[in-house]
């Protein structure tokens, strides 16, 4: 299963989301899908980006692309892109 | 209340001003993620699903109004103008930013508040009965000795890096309202025959993974051996604990794997080596320096019958109905407890917004009412209200939405964050408690049904307490999704008990019906007067079962 790589900024501890084209970036939507391969490199990729203090805590999770979306497969990634489900005015779900 | 010496705030304030250059030098490259993680989490400041997340002590529950407003003022200035009272009387802050923290705590540094040992393997910020110094049949104060063992233990050197976490609770009534066998160890102040007070000493309390109830170390330890007594467990914990596996690195394992005899053998093996060098004895006038802090209220000379409060309860239904849930007992005639809901329907059990905070501290000022307590069950207490100015209080409480008239009633309902927050859950609590709180709003259904305490945790770390709930519900990870068990029989109170699984566990869709279905069969099996926890000890857990499982 393709697989997104994730981390928290590390002043706001905000999440964002790996992709090689724009760099971290806070949506979801705009996460990169990346296999195997991929997820494998841009991990340790990670590594410097954790070292020049930008991201903390990197990690890589499941997701499937669902009508050009990318939709994680737990419920705890898909809470984390939007915010708390019961503050819908809190959170990335808040725009 | 206890107030800062020169001592304490000067601690503080070095805290505070510590962490500003630590994390000036994490963000300048200094310090590695893993360098400053240890020392935010001394701290209290984790970092969670969404944002860091700051852990708040509030030494045994209690507050001042000044306090409370600093706690509106720091949500609303540096989070998202609310805060999150836990089932360790601690409130959390879930939104705010690294650089701010600093800032932060000399904030809290100005009220004498601080964030120390709300994280990491240490001696926690100390838990007591609410009702301190309210409660009729009160020994003594507990928090008097809670304020002896926060000084004792904060910065402790011998006990800062113990294996795992160590939580203490102390009470001193009959009744239980601060969950007190559920700690590491539990200190209830009791009398001896010749009418001293002394220490009966749990040890081995927890839940978590592997849920105990604390067993007897110590019958009666007299006061001036008590942090003697303390640091004995603590040595035998530290020396003996297991450091190579988180899971079994609670105090708990031990005195289970050892037995508690050979505990009891062990810490009177320490106790007498300390003993013998005196140095731990607790000197009288200390002990009463500090009693002074918490000495009674100055409390008016007034008659037990209040003929405006029974008129005010005559004539207002609502108002009645919420002496009933929520109004207590209190030791002076004339005086009454009130516990302030934190459970409106459908909302987050223990948020509490900003300006609900500031519009208690206002109530608090306007009411003389020095302290307000935290609850173990994120409730809030004002402790001593005269029964003549509790409709006023009521009429005050309604505006802010924190009349709800709930109390120890299916809707007051323990919820951890979950997984909307934490990022150790596997599951949501609050929507959970949310629903079942709306399927059951019928304030007549509520009623019926009596004293009935859910808790529910979003994971195996028990946070939510659900392992002591008369109805306890853990949510799981199922392939990604979430599901929940839900457990039967568990008490928090003075008849303590562990809550057993009832069975397969439930969908996000199917566990609010499946707790109605275990609230139906009470229904049919209960007899006059029987608590839900009454009848399922009575019954136990098979027809629960049969009706619940039976498609």
């Amino acid at each position: 299963m393709p697989q997104i790589l994730t981390a928290n900024r590390l002043v706001l501890g905000e999440v964002v989301y790996w992709n090689a084209d724009r760099g971290w970036v806070t949506r979801l939507d705009d996460a990169q899908l990346l296999s195997d391969a991929e997820a494998e490199a841009a991990l340790k990729g990670a590594a410097e980006w954790v070292q020049k203090r930008e991201v903390v805590a990197p990690y890589l999770f499941d997701a499937r692309l669902q009508n050009g979306i990318p939709v994680p497969s737990a419920v705890r990634e898909a809470i984390r892109a939007a915010g708390p489900t019961v503050r819908p005015d809190l959170g990335k779900q808040a725009g | 209340m206890y107030r800062y010496d020169e001592f304490d705030a000067r601690l503080v304030r070095e805290r505070a001003e510590q962490f500003r250059g630590q994390v000036a030098r994490r963000l300048s490259g200094e310090l590695t993620e893993d360098e400053f993680k240890p020392l935010r989490l001394m701290n209290g400041l984790y970092l969670q699903l969404h944002s860091y997340m700051l852990r708040i002590a509030i030494p045994y529950g209690t507050l001042s109004a000044p306090q409370l407003r600093k706690l509106a003022f720091i949500g609303r200035n540096y989070d998202r103008g609310y805060g999150h009272f836990t089932t360790r009387q601690n409130l959390q802050l879930h939104w705010v930013k690294l650089p701010d923290v600093p800032d932060v705590l000399l904030e809290l540094a100005q009220v004498e508040m601080h964030c120390m040992q709300t994280s990491g393997n240490n001696v926690r910020n100390l838990t007591a009965d609410p009702f301190a110094g309210a409660a009729a049949g009160e020994i003594e104060d507990p928090r008097i000795l809670c304020e002896i063992v926060r000084q004792w233990s904060t910065l402790h050197p011998e006990f800062s890096f113990l294996p795992r976490k160590f939580k203490i609770c102390v009470i001193a009534s009959e009744h239980d309202r601060a969950a007190l066998l559920i700690h590491d160890i539990a200190i209830h102040a009791v009398k001896n025959e010749a009418g001293e007070i002394g220490y009966r000493v749990y040890v081995g309390g927890g839940l978590g993974r592997t849920p105990y109830l604390a067993l007897e170390a110590g019958s009666f330890v007299p006061k001036r051996d008590i942090l003697a007594f303390l640091e004995a467990v603590m040595r035998v914990y530290n020396e003996a604990g297991r450091r190579d596996n988180i899971w079994k690195a609670r105090v708990k394992i031990l005195v289970h794997q050892i037995g508690i005899e050979e505990m009891r053998r062990r810490i009177a093996k320490e106790f007498a080596e300390i003993k013998t060098s005196g140095t731990l004895e607790l000197p009288p006038e200390e002990v009463e320096r500090i009693a002074a802090y918490f000495a009674p209220s100055d409390f008016a000379t007034l008659p037990e019958e209040c003929p405006e409060f029974e008129a005010a309860k005559q004539g207002n239904r609502e108002f009645a109905a919420w002496v009933k849930t929520n109004v207590h007992p209190h030791k002076m005639p004339g005086y009454a407890i009130a516990t302030i809901s934190l459970k409106p329907i459908g909302q987050t059990p223990g948020d509490c917004s900003s300006d609900q905070m500031d519009g208690l501290a206002a109530i608090m000022d306007a009411f003389g009412q020095a302290e307000i307590r935290v609850t173990h069950e994120q409730n809030l207490v004002l402790p001593h209200m005269r029964t003549s100015e509790l409709f006023a209080l009521w009429q005050k409480l309604v505006p802010l939405d924190l009349a709800t008239a709930n109390h120890g009633l299916i809707t007051d309902i323990i919820a951890c964050p979950g997984l909307d927050y934490c990022d150790l859950a596997n599951a949501r609590s609050i929507p959970i408690a949310q629903e079942i709180a709306k399927r059951f709003a019928d304030p007549e259904r509520q009623h019926d049904l009596g004293e009935l305490k859910i808790k529910i945790s979003g994971c195996i770390n028990a946070c939510g307490h659900h392992h002591v709930g008369h109805i306890g519900i853990l949510g799981v990870d199922r392939k990604g999704l979430e599901n929940y068990q839900i457990l039967l029989g568990g008490s928090g109170a003075e008849d303590a008990s562990l809550g057993q699984i009832l069975g397969p566990g439930f969908d996000r869709e199917g566990i609010v019906d499946a707790v109605e279905n275990v609230i139906g069969t009470y229904k049919t099996l209960r007899r006059d007067g029987e608590r839900f926890l009454d009848t399922y000890r009575r019954v136990g857990a098979q027809p629960f079962k049969e009706q619940l499982y039976a498609h």
